[in-house]
C-alpha cells in the first residue's frame, strides 16, 4: 500500500484534468443556462458559437505571433481573446438581429426557437469550416507546464509524477474570475437584476420600464463572452477542431440540465459532475489500484470501466438518471 | 379561430429540457409612436370610446368603452365575469391594440405609446396575476419597480416600507415565499416605486382573506390620500363602490352604468344585477 503515490497518480490522471475539463464545461453550461433562462430556449448553436469565437481568437493569435507579439510564459491566445470575444459578440448580435428577432416579435413558442437555433447551428458549422477548415489546429504557446512530472519527482522523491499543464492552471483561474464576475453582475448591478427580472416575469419587467431589447442584447453579449472563453480554454488545453466543438454540446447540455436549467450555480456544479464522471469512468485504474491494494490482489487488467470512445455515453446516462429521479436538477432550476 | 398564428402553435412545446415557458410575456411587441398634445380639458386619465381585442385579428372584447379617473379620485370598474374589466385596464395601459378610441393622460394623447413608454409618462400598473418577481427579494422587487428612475430611490422605498411595514421586515426574503396578502403589498409597492402620477390596480384583493382585504382597501385609500388618482378593477363590487368617487359597471365590454360610487350603490338596477339585491 502506498497512499501517497496513489494519490499523486490519481491527481495527475484524474483530478487535475477533470477540474480543468469541468471548468470548461461549466463556462459552456453557463452560456446555455443564461439563454434558457432569459431567452427561454435551449440554444443548439452554442457549441458552434464556441467554435466561431475560438476560431476568431486563433486567427488573431496567429497574426500576433506573425508580428512577434508574445506574452512570455502565457499563451498569446490570451492577448487575442478580447478580440475573439468582440468578433463573437458581433456574430451573435447579427444572428439575433437577422434571425431570432423576427421570431420574438411573433411571440413564437420556445420550441420554434429551438428549431431555429438548430438552423443557426448548421450555418455556423459551415461558416467555421469554410474559414479555418475542418482539421485540427494547435495554437498554444508559452510555457507548457507549471510543474512537470520530472520536476515533481525530483522535488518529492516519489515514484509518481504530478504534471500540471499551464493551460490547466489558466483554465481554472480564468473560470473562477469569470464566474465571480458574472455572479457579481447578475446579483449586484442594475442591468444584471433587470435580466433576472426579465427572466422571472417578462410582462412585469415591461411594466417596470425594463427595455426587453436591451436585456436580450446584453444576454447575447455575455453569452458571446462565456462561449468564446470556454472555447479558447478548451482549445488551449486540448486542440481546436470544429467537429469536437459541435460534439461538446452534449456534455454541456448535460451539465446545464444536471445542475438545474436556468440556475447559474447549477451549471457550474453540473459541469464538474459531468467532467468528473467522464474522467472517472474512462480512466484505467490499474496504476492507482496497484498502489492501494495488497500485492496479491493487484489487478491484471486495465480496470477501465469504459473505453474513452464511449465517454459521451457517460453524459447521456447521467442525463437520463437525473431526468428520471430529479428532473429539476441538483439546484432546483426550472422544472423539466 | 381565424388568423391563427402558426408561430404560437404549442405542439412539441412540453419538453422542458429544451423549452422554458416560465415567465414568458404575452404583451405583443410593437413599435410605439409619440405622444401627441391633445386639446385641453377632460379628466386626468381617460380611455375614451375604446374598441379592441387581443391579437391582430382576435374578436373585439371592448365596444366603445370609456373609463376615466381624475386627480384625487378613486375610480372603480365592476361588472360580471368576462365583462372585459381587466381588458379595459390593459387597453388603457397599451397592452392590447385598440382599433378605435383614444387614451389621454394629462392633456396628451398617448394611444400610440408602448406600455414601457407609458410607465415613463407616470402610469403605474399592478396586474391581477404574476404581479411580483417571485425569485427576487422584496427589496429587489421594489428596486425593479424604480428601474426607470435615475435619482435616489431610498426615500420612496422608505415611504413604501412605512405604508406596508411588514415588507420592511421581510425585505431580504424572496417575494415568492410570502403569503397572498403580502404579495399584493409587494405588487402595489413595486408600482408605487416609480412615484406614478396615476395608479392602476387590477383586482388587488383577488384571492386574499376578508381581513386582509379590508386592510388592503385601507392602504389603497391611504395611497389615494397622498394625491395619486387610482383606477381599479374589483370583484367585491359593494365594498369597492363604497370607497369609490366614480364607478363604472361594464357588461360585455360596454359601459352599462356609470356614476359616483354612492349613486351606483343606490341604483336599483345595479343593486339587482350586480350587488345581489
Amino acid at each position: 500500500m502506498d497512499l501517497l503515490n496513489a494519490f499523486v497518480a490519481l491527481s495527475n490522471f484524474v483530478l487535475v484534468p477533470a477540474i480543468a475539463y469541468g471548468s470548461q464545461l461549466a463556462l459552456g453550461a453557463l452560456g446555455v443556462t443564461m439563454i434558457y433562462g432569459i431567452l427561454r430556449f435551449s440554444n443548439f448553436a452554442h457549441g458552434d458559437t464556441m467554435a466561431f469565437g475560438t476560431m476568431a481568437t486563433i486567427l488573431i493569435t496567429w497574426w500576433f505571433q506573425g508580428m512577434g507579439l508574445h506574452l512570455g510564459v502565457l499563451p498569446t491566445a490570451l492577448l487575442a481573446l478580447p478580440f475573439g470575444i468582440a468578433a463573437c459578440m458581433v456574430l451573435l448580435l447579427f444572428t439575433d438581429r437577422a434571425v431570432y428577432r423576427f421570431y420574438r416579435a411573433q411571440k413564437a413558442k420556445p420550441v420554434i426557437l429551438v428549431i431555429v437555433s438548430i438552423g443557426v447551428m448548421f450555418v455556423l458549422n459551415g461558416l467555421v469550416r469554410f474559414i479555418i477548415g475542418p482539421g485540427d489546429q494547435r495554437f498554444a504557446d508559452g510555457a507548457r507546464f507549471i510543474i512537470s512530472a520530472r520536476d515533481f519527482k525530483e522535488a518529492t522523491g516519489l515514484d509518481e509524477g504530478l504534471a500540471i499543464k499551464s493551460t490547466q492552471g489558466i483554465t481554472v483561474i480564468t473560470a473562477v474570475i469569470v464566474v465571480a464576475a458574472l455572479f457579481w453582475f447578475l446579483n449586484r448591478t442594475r442591468t444584471g437584476k433587470s435580466m433576472r427580472a426579465y427572466s422571472d416575469n417578462e410582462d412585469l419587467a415591461l411594466l417596470s420600464g425594463i427595455n426587453p431589447d436591451r436585456v436580450v442584447m446584453v444576454t447575447w453579449l455575455i453569452v458571446a463572452g462565456l462561449a468564446t472563453i470556454a472555447g479558447v480554454l478548451y482549445g488551449l488545453d486540448k486542440s481546436f477542431k470544429p467537429f469536437t466543438y459541435f460534439q461538446l454540446l452534449l456534455p454541456i447540455f448535460a451539465s446545464a440540465i444536471v445542475g438545474g436549467l436556468g440556475s447559474p450555480l447549477g451549471a457550474i456544479a453540473g459541469g464538474f459532475v459531468i467532467a468528473f464522471s467522464e474522467v472517472f469512468i474512462t480512466y484505467a485504474w490499474k496504476k492507482v489500484l496497484g498502489y492501494l491494494l495488497p500485492e496479491n490482489l493487484e489487478p491484471s487488467g486495465l480496470v477501465q470501466l469504459l473505453s474513452t470512445d464511449y465517454k459521451f455515453a457517460v453524459s447521456f446516462v447521467i442525463l437520463l438518471i437525473v431526468l428520471l429521479f430529479r428532473p429539476t436538477g441538483l439546484f432546483r432550476g426550472k422544472a423539466v | 379561430m381565424t388568423g391563427r398564428n402558426a408561430y404560437q402553435d404549442d405542439r412539441g412545446n412540453k419538453d422542458r429540457s429544451i423549452t422554458n415557458p416560465d415567465g414568458a410575456g404575452e404583451t405583443p411587441l410593437r413599435d410605439g409612436g409619440p405622444a401627441v398634445a391633445a386639446p385641453g380639458g377632460g379628466p386626468f386619465l381617460i380611455g375614451e370610446a375604446m374598441t379592441g381585442g387581443y391579437g391582430r385579428s382576435g374578436p373585439d372584447i371592448l365596444h366603445d368603452c370609456t373609463i376615466a379617473v381624475d386627480r384625487g379620485e378613486i375610480a372603480v370598474i365592476v361588472g360580471p365575469n368576462g365583462a372585459g374589466k381587466s381588458t379595459a385596464m390593459k387597453a388603457v395601459f397599451g397592452m392590447l391594440d385598440l382599433r378605435q378610441g383614444h387614451v389621454r393622460l394629462d392633456g396628451e394623447d398617448i394611444s400610440a405609446l408602448t406600455p414601457q413608454a407609458r410607465v415613463a409618462k407616470g402610469m403605474g400598473f399592478v396586474p391581477q396575476n404574476h404581479n411580483i418577481f417571485t425569485s427576487m427579494t422584496v427589496e429587489e422587487n421594489l428596486e425593479m419597480g424604480a428601474f426607470i428612475r435615475e435619482d435616489d430611490i431610498s426615500g420612496t422605498m422608505e415611504q413604501v416600507y412605512d405604508l406596508f411595514p411588514i415588507l420592511r421586515e421581510k425585505r431580504k426574503q424572496a417575494a415568492g415565499e410570502l403569503s397572498g396578502g403580502q404579495r399584493q403589498q409587494v405588487a402595489v409597492g413595486r408600482a408605487l416605486m416609480t412615484e406614478p402620477k396615476v395608479l392602476m390596480l387590477d383586482e388587488p384583493t383577488a384571492g386574499v382573506s376578508p381581513i386582509v382585504m379590508d386592510e388592503l382597501f385601507d392602504r389603497i385609500i391611504e395611497v389615494s390620500r397622498t394625491g395619486i388618482p387610482i383606477l381599479m378593477v374589483e370583484q367585491n363590487a359593494r365594498q369597492a363602490l363604497e370607497i369609490a368617487d366614480k364607478g363604472y359597471v361594464l357588461v360585455q365590454g360596454r359601459n352599462a352604468y356609470s356614476g359616483t360610487g354612492k349613486e351606483l350603490l343606490a341604483d336599483p338596477e345595479v343593486r339587482k344585477s350586480f350587488l345581489g339585491g
